[in-house]
């Protein structure tokens, strides 16, 4: 038993091998697209738009792939890359979109790059999330050998990563667990929910997602978002890596 | 046979009420009665204590406009028949409370009280459940004339813990926010020393207003909705829904086994969570980092075969989408073969560490009388001798054409619920073979049109037990969308499993019960 445990091969996803992987969003083609609307109408949260050119909003995307199913033309896939964002807009793609890269303030790069401590609130997500950021420990993800690791308490974190719409009883938890964060400290909007509040935000119960109450500083997409997306997006914002 | 059964006790029922039986009749599953308002209690006492029923689900409907009242509704289900019964009854501003008789009545009733505003009368413990202080002043958002978008006015409130008062008793509370990475909830502990000498769990922090959500939802994005009110196990709220709202719509053969196949790929990846979630909790991290790379190994899968780690996005209206490829079918086998035999390494190795055993054996027991008071269900249940299973039960999709076992043990520890899940992978694995070699070829989608005018159920097995939708439709729209998740079944059992026990077990004891927050609040 010893031996099988010793000699077992290496599992962790080498850097390269994760900015390998891909993980895609849903995109037109613009040479096959004729801007019909049926992915439009098919999108359970209103995430495309056909108004002057076909974009998707990653803020409200499900990754539910109903777009895919009704265009009979076949100019949607998932061809578009799912990365996160400093600023909102930056996540409504097109086929034309120039990706602008994820940098924060020199100032909070420099006392934070090195090594990042992060607390996870839920703030009203499914827990599909949750299951992501759990992977992020497993063997092959294995984000602390980055130097990111999730603590225990608001009191030792430099980062609030946050999930769900804000619901309405989550509200003032996560406003006093904010407050319990030492600056410089950075908000992080995880999934569909803290991003817009999709799909169940704007309710007489919850809110239209994170950046209503706090400061957000990244906005990583995906429902939930892929453990890869939130690796990059950290070593992206820390100034580690450049993702183009 | 069971229909006559079914029948038999309708017309008993109706020999003792007379006239105030208002109708009964035949239903998609089973029987449907109305009683007179006076003998609704009643008549739910009458077929849980004479004839072994007991209540998969209670709700109400807010039928003012229609027919000028409230009412509610009881789905009950009986030992030994496969039918259901709904017992339906009108209700203005109060009702009898069952809780006195029928423990698992609890939380329902305090759920139609939170969102209805109707008081249940004799009801040992009416605070508020899902809505917390500063909260709403009378206005109750179930109620039709609240929008799902309307802004409540607050009304300052306190709730009050139960709290053991003595000589070295404290309090010790914990959360919304915890130390993991885990869902918010409360838990306010009363000990002595190290001992639990009371827990109240308090819940309701991500409610997000899913029933009125869902009311009036066209149902494409009701489906999408539905896969997110528990993440976990979202292809069982998805079958779910698809089951109430196809009712009785004939799925093609190819789409209820590749359903089944979802089902079962859900439970694996989330039974494999779970019990390296024990090994990571009783701090035995290298059988905790295998299942975790077995887990990552099944979302890995999940990805491969449908382009969703968590499979959402593959069950549709009437169907799936084109799944399972020549290829993907030799992934599956592949990829199950694999995590079974590993899973079986890893679960040697904890099983033969004497330090772990000593913390799962005798810990956090629920005793069988207490599971079936509170009537828990899933494998919770199952470890403590509820021998509840819905695919065996009241089958649905190919469960009926498949084999499997649905392992039982009466311990209720920690190490029992354990070899629930640790068997359940085993049969979910070999009903996932079964169900790829008889999969039939042919397509998989249909297109049901709406369901008729009426209430519809849809029950499934998901990974963390019986979960329930039942709809009420309208002019082929949802106009009442009631979602009953396992663990609003299970949540209050935890309460009970945790007396006598040290709080540095409850960490552990909750891994066990595996509960879902999001799903319980709504």
């Amino acid at each position: 038993m010893m031996q099988s445990m010793l000699f077992k091969k290496r599992r962790t996803l080498s850097l390269r091998e994760l900015l390998d992987q891909r993980v895609g969003c849903p995109l037109a083609d613009p040479l096959i697209c004729d801007m019909c609307g049926k992915c439009s109408e098919a999108c359970p949260t209103q995430a495309i738009s056909v108004s002057d050119r076909w974009s998707v909003d990653l803020g409200k995307c499900l990754w539910c792939g109903d777009c895919l199913e009704t265009c009979e033309k076949g100019a949607l896939s998932m061809a578009g890359g799912c990365e996160a964002a400093g600023r909102r807009q930056d996540l409504i793609l097109s086929a034309e979109t120039e990706r602008s890269a994820l940098r924060l303030k020199d100032e909070t790069r420099k006392v934070l790059g090195r090594s990042l401590a992060i607390r996870e609130v839920d703030a009203g997500s499914c827990n599909g999330c949750e299951v992501e950021v759990n992977s992020l420990s497993n063997p092959m993800y294995d984000l602390e050998r980055f130097g990111i690791r999730m603590v225990a308490s608001p009191r030792h974190a430099d980062m609030l990563l946050v999930t769900g719409p804000v619901t309405r009883n989550m509200l003032p938890a996560l406003m006093k667990t904010y407050a319990a964060t030492p600056e410089p400290k950075l908000i992080a909007a995880l999934g569909t929910c803290a991003i817009s509040g999709c799909p169940f935000g704007n309710s007489y119960a919850s809110g239209k997602g994170v950046s209503d109450v706090l400061p957000v500083d990244i906005f990583i997409p995906g429902c939930p978002p892929h453990p890869r997306t939130i690796i990059m997006a950290l070593l992206e914002a820390l100034g580690r890596l450049q993702v183009t | 046979m069971s229909e006559d059964g079914l029948e038999g006790i309708v017309k008993e029922l109706r020999r003792e009420i007379g006239e105030d039986l208002r109708h009964s009749g035949p239903w998609d599953r089973g029987m449907q009665c109305e009683v007179e308002r006076s003998h609704l209690a009643g008549a739910v006492g009458t077929l849980i204590a004479k004839h072994g029923a007991s209540m998969v689900s209670m709700h109400a409907t807010d039928d003012r406009q229609s027919r000028g009242s409230f009412a509610l509704h009881y789905l009950l289900s009986f030992p030994s028949k496969r039918e259901l019964l709904m017992l339906s009854g009108e209700t203005d501003g109060s009702f009898t409370s069952l809780t006195p008789q029928i423990y698992h009545a609890n939380w329902y009733e305090r759920e139609v009280m939170d969102m209805f505003g109707l008081v249940a009368t004799g009801h040992p413990d009416p605070r508020p459940l899902v809505l917390h202080d500063g909260w709403y002043k009378g206005s109750h958002p179930l109620r039709k004339h609240i929008g799902c978008d309307d802004g409540l006015a607050p009304e300052r409130r306190r709730y009050e813990f139960n709290v053991l008062k003595g000589d070295g008793v404290f309090e010790v509370p914990v959360g919304p926010v915890h130390a993991g990475v885990i869902e918010p909830g409360h838990f306010r502990f009363s000990a002595a020393g190290e001992s639990i000498l009371n827990l109240e769990v308090r819940l309701g922090y991500v409610h997000r207003g899913v029933e009125k959500c869902l009311e009036g939802a066209p149902p494409g994005r009701a489906l999408r909705m539905t896969e997110r009110i528990s993440g976990d196990n979202g292809v069982a709220h998805s079958l779910a829904f698809c089951q109430a709202y196809e009712a009785g719509h004939d799925v093609p053969p190819r789409a209820q086994y590749a359903r089944c196949i979802l089902a079962e790929l859900e439970r694996v990846y989330n039974h494999l969570g779970d019990i390296a979630g024990l090994a990571l909790d009783t701090a035995f991290a290298v059988p905790a980092a295998d299942i975790y790379a077995l887990r990552e190994v099944m979302l890995g899968l999940n990805a491969r075969i449908t382009g969703h780690r968590m499979l959402w996005g593959a069950v549709t209206l009437g169907g799936t989408r084109d799944l399972l490829s020549e290829a993907d079918v030799d992934d599956v086998q592949g990829t199950l073969m694999k995590v079974g035999n590993e899973l079986r390494t890893s679960v040697e190795r904890m099983r033969s560490s004497p330090s772990f055993m000593d913390r799962v054996d005798t810990t956090g027991i629920v005793e069988e009388k207490v599971a079936r008071d509170l009537r828990v269900v899933g494998p919770i249940g199952r470890a403590s001798g509820q021998d509840l299973d819905v695919r065996r039960d009241h089958p649905y999709e190919a469960y009926s054409k498949l084999n499997f076992r649905v392992p039982l043990f009466r311990e209720g520890d920690v190490s029992a619920r354990m070899n629930v899940r640790v068997q359940e992978v085993d049969e979910s694995i070999s009903l996932v073979m079964e169900a790829l070699d008889r999969m039939p070829s042919g397509g998989g989608s249909s297109r049901p049109g709406p369901p008729r005018d009426g209430v519809h159920v849809g029950l499934v097995e998901a990974p963390s037990g019986e979960l329930v939708h039942i709809i009420h439709t309208e002019g082929g729209k949802v106009v009442r969308h009631k979602v009953r998740d396992p663990s609003f079944c299970n949540w209050p059992a935890i309460q009970e499993a945790v007396l006598g026990d040290i709080v540095p077990d409850f960490p552990l004891i909750n891994k066990s019960f595996s509960l879902s927050y999001a799903g319980n609040d709504l």
